[in-house]
């Protein structure tokens, strides 16, 4: 890619049988090359929000990708832009995982040819560090590994806008880490947008450069951490009477108190 | 140390598995051939396999009574039986991939109840497509029923919101539904339009003829290049449906080709033979448990499963009561049983 393209979205509205979950959502441009926390309690839209950006919920809006707007893309046209990491993978598949990111890759049209696809599959399951689990079932995995092989079949299309719902959910703290630090590292590679959904505050303000907070659906804070997290915007959005501290290095941590 | 040979052990490994799979579906095709000569070489008067195969080989060569029992008799329901197992098997394959759902199969989703009652129709009330000669009259009419069932399906599933869940339980509304109809038309028909129909629901193989045998296997032939086209797609679609359609995969064309292909199977294969239920759900899940889920081969172990455990039911149904031809549709699931139990337990024990 030569130019690093950045993600704006205008006025998003997405929802479900006529339920709006998302009304005219805007953000300011989403810049490539970092990683972007997407927060918020439970049921506030932040998965919505990624299915509406994938386009795999009916929404009305415009979302640009650099000079592509995705919304006139039908599914498999705009799957060449995005591709969304879902927060599970089915427990019954009987695909192994080395199966199963070939499936990824191949599964839309420009595929590599045999050989080197496979290869591409077990250099990517590599740097998640689960190149060993290449010829075992997914249904014979445990939930974090199961999470490092959905990561590996999103990764190996390299698209310009990478959509992670809770990517680290299931992941002991190394892992989580480890997860972040690829993220960040193959954002900064290929220039991709990556937009990350996260629950763990202090993981999502060590890894990333801004964090957006959603509640019912609607942007109420959109930041650097340092910026964005304060003890009324806790208060306010998970009712949780808290304290925001910097460490001896900057980073912001949050000690919770009592519930507000 | 390079990539590649930092991955050669990984690369060389899943080679071998492909390996073992394409030797797997080959050893399923022998087995196929096997038991159709088998097949052949089974009947009233019985035939050694070598004369089977002599008079296979060379019908110019061949003692009149041989060549009329194997050429004309044995063959066509030998080759229907093979068909038939074929193409209801891929269908199920199909069907559950498509409706993510193993319990999936043209037989427990409505089809084959709607061919009964299309066939009903023609048995008991003359109803059908006006003009045909006889022999198609009834098959005629089981497959436009068979088929605009799993049109129905099309239609809900193009409905927006429809999810597969909903599929399912409208085909299994559909079950319910053409068996009361069909038990309607029972109740009002006649002692012998009643026997008909009974016995054309069991299934039968007594009813190849070279002409129907063509046009199934031209439906099969159509088919399943357009199956194997699908594969990489349908495989992706095991992964869930929100990833599917991430990785660029049109999901609802994807699933409304798909029916359409097991409608045309499932259909052209209930027409001419009448309901065969344990084939199209049990030959995908043999063909799972010995291929797995890489539809690059789990659809033509399928298409094999689903041959080899309906040609040697056509054996088994001329050999378990001596004497008598058994509706073959009785027998494939006491044939089959025991062959898909063993799959099972031989995969426990390997604890794979
Ligand atoms: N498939 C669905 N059908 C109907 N409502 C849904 C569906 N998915 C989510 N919702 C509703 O939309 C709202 C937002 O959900 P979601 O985006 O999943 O939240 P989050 O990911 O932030 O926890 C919730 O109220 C949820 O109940
Ligand atoms: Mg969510």
């Amino acid at each position: 890619m030569s130019e690093a393209a950045a993600l704006a979205v205008q006025g998003l509205s997405a929802g479900y049988g006529g339920r709006a979950v998302l009304a005219g959502l805007s953000l300011p441009p989403v810049r490539p090359g970092t990683l972007t926390g997407l927060i918020g309690p439970n049921a506030a839209g932040k998965t919505t929000l990624l299915r509406a950006l994938a386009g795999l919920v009916p929404a009305k809006g415009s979302v640009r990708l650099g000079a592509v707007e995705l919304a006139r893309l039908d599914g498999p046209a705009r799957a060449r832009h995005v591709t969304y990491m879902p927060q599970s993978l089915p427990q019954r598949s009987g695909l192994t995982v080395l199966e199963s990111v070939l499936a990824a890759g191949r599964a839309s049209a420009a595929a590599l040819p045999e050989r080197a696809a496979r290869l591409h599959a077990l250099e990517t399951l590599e740097r998640l560090g689960i190149a060993d689990l290449a010829l075992r079932s997914l249904a014979a995995l445990s939930g974090g590994q199961r999470q490092l092989a959905s990561l590996a079949q999103c990764l190996v299309r390299a698209p310009a806008l990478l959509l992670l719902d809770e990517p680290t959910s299931a992941l002991d703290i190394r892992h989580q880490h480890g997860v972040m630090q690829l993220a960040a590292e193959v954002a900064a590679e290929r220039g991709m947008v990556v937009l990350a959904v996260l629950h763990d505050i202090a993981l999502a303000s060590r890894w990333c450069a801004r964090l957006v907070v959603l509640a019912e659906g609607a942007v109420v804070a959109d930041g650097p951490p340092e910026a964005a997290i304060t003890p009324a915007l806790l208060a306010r959005v998970y009712g949780v009477q808290a304290r925001v501290e910097r460490c001896s290095r900057g980073q912001v941590q949050v000690m919770v108190d009592g519930l507000a | 140390m390079t990539e590649t040979s930092h991955h050669a052990a990984t690369l060389a490994a899943y080679a071998a598995l492909l390996r073992r799979r394409a030797l797997l579906v080959a050893a399923l095709a022998l087995a196929v051939a096997a038991a159709l000569v088998l097949d052949i070489a089974t009947g009233p008067s019985s035939l050694k396999v070598s004369e089977v195969l002599r008079v296979l080989m060379d019908p110019a060569g061949a003692e009149l009574p041989a060549r009329v029992i194997v050429w004309q008799v044995r063959l066509p329901a030998a080759l229907m039986a093979v068909l038939v197992g074929a193409a209801l098997s891929l269908a199920g394959a199909e069907m559950q991939t498509i409706l993510d759902n193993p319990l999936a199969s043209p037989f427990t989703l409505g089809v084959s109840s709607a061919a009964s009652f299309g066939a009903a129709l023609a048995l008991v009330l003359g109803l059908g497509v006006p003009g045909l000669p006889a022999e198609w009259f009834v098959p005629a009419n089981a497959f436009v029923f068979a088929f605009a069932s799993v049109l129905m399906l099309q239609a809900l599933a193009r409905l927006r919101g429809a999810g597969v869940e909903t599929l399912v339980l409208f085909g299994i509304a559909l079950v319910f539904t053409f068996n009361a109809l069909v038990a309607l038309v029972q109740f009002v028909a006649s002692q012998e339009a009643l026997q008909q129909l009974v016995f054309w629901s069991m299934g039968s193989l007594a009813r190849a003829s070279w002409g129907r045998l063509g046009l199934l296997a031209l439906a099969v032939a159509v088919v399943l290049p357009f199956s194997l086209r699908a594969s990489w797609k349908m495989t992706a679609l095991r992964l869930g449906e929100d990833r599917a359609r991430s990785f660029g995969i049109a999901v609802e064309r994807l699933r409304f080709l798909s029916l359409l292909r097991v409608s045309l199977l499932a259909a052209s294969a209930v027409a001419f033979v009448g309901t065969i239920g344990f084939i199209g759900l049990v030959g995908p899940h043999m063909a799972r448990l010995l291929v797995g889920e890489d539809h690059r081969f789990l659809l033509p172990a399928s298409v094999l499963t689903g041959a080899l455990v309906m040609s040697l039911a056509s054996v088994a149904s001329k050999v378990l009561v001596p004497g008598a031809l058994l509706p073959v549709g009785l027998v494939t699931a006491l044939i089959g049983v025991p062959v898909f139990l063993g799959l099972i337990l031989a995969r426990r024990e390997r604890g794979t």
